[in-house]
């Protein structure tokens, strides 16, 4: 059996971005998968053994060897299954470039984010926001300087970059609704407001990016399970 | 004609990974080297997200991160190659790279632990994530790349630079030889590589920083 024709296993959960990231790869690719999802609250067998180092999710397992960690899955699936369409931009430099952006979005970005709902106080709700709104203008910038006038951070495709980023989006809105301020919008960031309805309405994205309203609910029941602060 | 910058600042780690890379692949630069306390323009320039160092510039166009360069450097001088091409194989790498870049936080910690149980639960933390690239990483192979050096012992590549003086700094011995006979046996081996051993700094240079620094570090802890 070749390679593109072994078994393909999605380790994952629906709300998590980076399981979406494995998950609009993989369609991009139109890699046929059986998607097991993950208890919340629980980690099944399959996951502990998959990834006994990190016990996360996404896991990719293909034939019997698990890949693990989303950007790592993504590069792996565009390597795999090598023909067209390219995920990774094609030339060094532009992949350098795609790659930093997504490692800030990963490192500082993102964190952010995820600390607003916990923040203690409202200057540190205040001071989370501005960062995130700091982001976007950054991303926003990224955005005109790498699509070069294409819809999409890969061009006419969608690619890493939209992948790294696009992942986000759900969660992003679910925050706007949570503090009532818009974030990603026409008035402030024209380009990724444009950007981001492209990229939701895309084939690969489209049957798997979970809706606002179902993300909105499922952090509702994350907030109560929380522990008090 | 290629014209290859690398921006950074003495003896940081993530600077001698693109040194090493670089030598690795024979390729010819200038190092730039830069005043933190004083950042050049170029810096700023070249790196306005961050402001940090490494930035490689290549043919004018600046790449940040050391992670992303180590790739770039990968994809741009394929020869000798630094990553396997079987995609199991590179995401393996990869996801061990991630993996040591994430715990090295565990040697930071104890770099500026107090002393006491501070310093106590650093040591213990240190040693577990040594325990696991010891055992689960490297194995039985002369670099964590396999015969040859890899990205991944680029990365790793800071443990052999200066974790020693560290160590001396701390006053602590994490890494004895009966506990990590195979860390201390790639620890020599990278070393003596010729790339890697004509860009290491000296040992007393290196000590009295990672002292020097350390005292002031502590100091601000406890004003």
């Amino acid at each position: 059996m070749s390679k593109g024709e072994e078994e393909v296993k999605l380790l994952g959960a629906w709300p998590s971005p980076f399981v979406l990231r494995a998950r609009i790869a993989l369609n991009m690719k139109s890699v046929r998968y059986e998607f097991l999802q993950e208890t919340f609250g629980s980690k099944s067998q399959l996951l502990l053994q998959s990834n006994p180092v990190h016990k996360k999710i996404p896991v990719l397992i293909h034939g019997d060897k698990p890949v693990c960690e989303s950007l790592i899955i993504v590069e792996y699936i565009d390597q795999v299954w090598s023909s067209p369409p390219s995920i990774l931009p094609s030339h060094p430099y532009d992949r350098a470039v795609a790659r930093f952006w997504a490692a800030y979005l990963d490192e500082k970005w993102f964190p952010a984010m995820k600390s607003v709902q916990g923040a203690k106080g409202e200057e540190e709700r205040k001071a989370l926001m501005q960062q995130l709104e700091e982001g976007l203008a950054l991303m926003e910038s990224a955005y005109h300087s790498v699509s070069k006038g294409k819809p999409f951070f890969g061009g006419d495709r969608v690619g890493y970059l939209d992948i790294a980023f696009g992942c986000y989006l759900g969660w992003l809105r679910v925050i706007e609704s949570f503090s009532g301020l818009k974030l990603l919008d026409h008035a402030k960031t024209p380009g990724l407001a444009q950007w981001a309805q492209a990229f939701c309405a895309h084939d690969a994205v489209k049957p798997v990016m979970p809706e606002t309203d179902k993300l909105i609910e499922f952090a509702k029941v994350l907030m109560a399970k929380a522990p008090p602060k | 004609m290629e014209e290859v910058k690398l921006f950074g600042v003495w003896p940081s780690p993530y600077v001698y990974r693109i040194i090493w890379a670089l030598q690795l692949k024979g390729v010819k630069y200038e190092h730039v080297e830069e005043d933190l306390a004083n950042k050049s323009e170029l810096l700023m320039k070249y790196n306005p997200v961050h402001k940090k160092v490494p930035v490689l510039v290549h043919n004018g166009k600046p790449i940040s991160e050391s992670l992303v360069i180590l790739e770039y450097i990968e994809e741009t001088w394929p020869q000798p190659p630094l990553l396997q091409q079987e995609p199991y194989d590179r995401a393996m790498a990869r996801f061990w790279i991630k993996f040591a870049e994430e715990k090295s936080i565990a040697f930071a910690s104890f770099y500026v632990a107090q002393g006491g149980e501070e310093l106590e639960k650093a040591t213990e933390e240190a040693k577990r994530v040594l325990k696991i690239l010891e055992e689960e990483v490297l194995g039985e192979r002369k670099y964590f790349g396999g015969n040859e050096i890899g990205l991944i012992d680029l990365v790793i590549g800071w443990i052999a630079l200066s974790f020693g003086e560290i160590e001396e700094a701390v006053g602590v011995k994490v890494m004895n030889g009966c506990d990590f006979p195979g860390m201390l046996a790639w620890i020599q081996n990278f070393r003596e590589h010729p790339a890697i051993k004509a860009n290491l700094p000296k040992h007393d240079e290196l000590l009295a920083y990672y002292k020097q620094k350390r005292e002031i570090i502590l100091a601000s802890k406890t004003a």
